[in-house]
């Protein structure tokens, strides 16, 4: 038998402890792509050229190169700037700028959905321009777009192993920890490759549910529209 | 600028890299795309562990597994055959679900058209249905191949001497991050920018001859 299963079972409390970091990392770089993302999507809407045309050029050239460079950089760069982060704060930093730039165009397209005239209606009732959207445009522009939201969830689950590169220890470190003590890299790669497999089908059945439940309140809404 | 030839060089092979993979990404999407289709369960079913076992797992790990885990049975891949392999495999599960995606998008009356017409099975594909289909899926495959180009940079870590590495080794022997890494994501924005040069020429070769109806 090729598969030693005792050494399976062994390593596996250990790789599940750095699935953990993983984890943990996945939830904050999402929570500050969301963020940055949103206010990406603001600033591009500038009615200032200069703005919206350089939030436009960080945005395309962010999502036109490697994330792993641009972890590089941060984890190179910052330091010769007095910055010095942990590693496994750059990773996350890297995954919420790297993914910001992505969310930034989901949030547009649910932001360009919004019918003008609720853009004028909140303007003729004198609402400022931060009124107009945290009150009427971003409730409206969010849970059309929930499902692209979540797609990049998985997404970036699965760019976490790409901060073993910057030696933060998530489950891909670990894997290659323990393959180069013990010469034996067969169990612990496939186990890591189980682990994404089984987060990322459990996330995506979840988006699909959270999908449909989106897509029958808006069949609510139009039988309401045609009815009302 | 100093560093410039050795990134130049080490460019090529991210090159030659993206080159290999779509190719082999291309032909894996067309395949697992059109079995997904097929009559028999049992193809079925196996394209559809490939696609979701691909996708579902990080392309890093997959590049490991092919590097580091495939010597256990004896397979010893080269880095490079490695590589393509790995991003080849991986990219090629998302081309499948464009391609079969791009295929269901053709108008039934088409089929039943070249039905109708009596055209052959295979020859209503070929001549009907892919070439009609090719235009949808261009833009996507675009974006794919992009990033595939943007996941090259992870075959430095199975010691690939690509832009990626030659960067990093640089710093390593140099310490002038801020000016390498600079460089090298100018570099790879570039690389990008021809290739999404080249899907709108194919988009336009593609799109010749077809009235716009807001389809493609």
């Amino acid at each position: 038998m090729i598969v030693k299963w005792d050494f399976a079972w062994n390593i596996l409390p250990v790789l599940l402890k750095a699935a953990i970091t993983t984890l943990e990392a996945t939830a904050l770089g999402y929570a500050m792509a969301l963020s940055l993302g949103l206010v990406l999507a603001i600033v591009r809407r500038s009615r200032v050229r200069a703005i919206s045309w350089t939030a436009g050029g960080i945005i395309e050239f962010v999502r036109s190169t490697p994330f792993l460079i641009q972890l590089y950089f941060l984890y190179f760069i910052l330091p010769n700037y007095g910055l010095t982060l942990p590693a496994f704060v750059t990773g996350i930093l890297g995954l919420g700028i790297h993914y910001s730039a992505y969310t930034s165009e989901v949030y547009r397209a649910g932001i360009e959905g919004i019918p003008q005239g609720q853009w004028e209606a909140a303007r003729s009732l004198n609402f400022t321009k931060l009124q107009i959207y945290r009150r009427i445009i971003i409730p409206q522009a969010i849970p059309p777009i929930v499902p692209a939201l979540g797609n990049y969830l998985v997404g970036m689950i699965k760019d976490t192993p790409i901060l073993s590169a910057i030696a933060v220890v998530e489950i891909m470190q670990r894997a290659k920890i323990i393959g180069s003590e013990t010469f034996r890299y067969l169990e612990p790669i496939t186990m890591v490759g189980i682990f994404f497999l089984l987060v990322s089908l459990v996330f995506s059945a979840f988006i699909r549910k959270v999908e449909r439940g989106v897509s029958m309140d808006r069949r609510i809404e139009k039988a309401m529209e045609i009815k009302g | 600028m100093l560093f410039l030839p050795q990134l130049l060089e080490g460019a090529v092979v991210t090159i030659e890299v993206t080159a290999c993979a779509s190719v082999l990404a291309i032909i894996m999407g067309f395949a697992a795309g059109l079995a997904r289709l097929s009559r028999w369960w049992i193809v079925r079913a196996v394209t559809v562990v490939y696609v979701e076992v691909f996708r579902g797992s990080s392309a890093l790990v997959q590049l490991f597994w092919l590097f580091f885990v495939l010597p256990f049975f004896g397979i010893n891949l080269t880095a490079f055959e490695a590589a393509v392999l790995a991003l080849g495999l991986n990219v090629g599960a998302y081309g499948s679900e464009v391609v079969r995606g791009a295929i269901l998008a053709v108008p039934k009356g088409q089929y039943e058209a070249a039905r109708s017409l009596n055209f052959s099975h295979s020859r209503m594909m070929r001549r009907i249905i892919i070439p009609q289909a090719v235009v949808a899926m261009l833009p996507p495959w675009g974006n794919l191949l992009i990033e595939l180009l943007k996941n090259t940079a992870l075959v430095s870590l199975i010691t690939l001497s690509d832009l990626a590495f030659k960067a990093y080794q640089l710093n390593q022997a140099t310490f002038r991050s801020t000016e390498i890494f600079s460089m090298v994501l100018v570099i790879y924005f570039i690389i990008a920018l021809g290739m999404t040069g080249i899907i709108r020429l194919l988009e336009r070769w593609f799109g010749r001859g077809i009235l716009y109806r807001g389809a493609a």
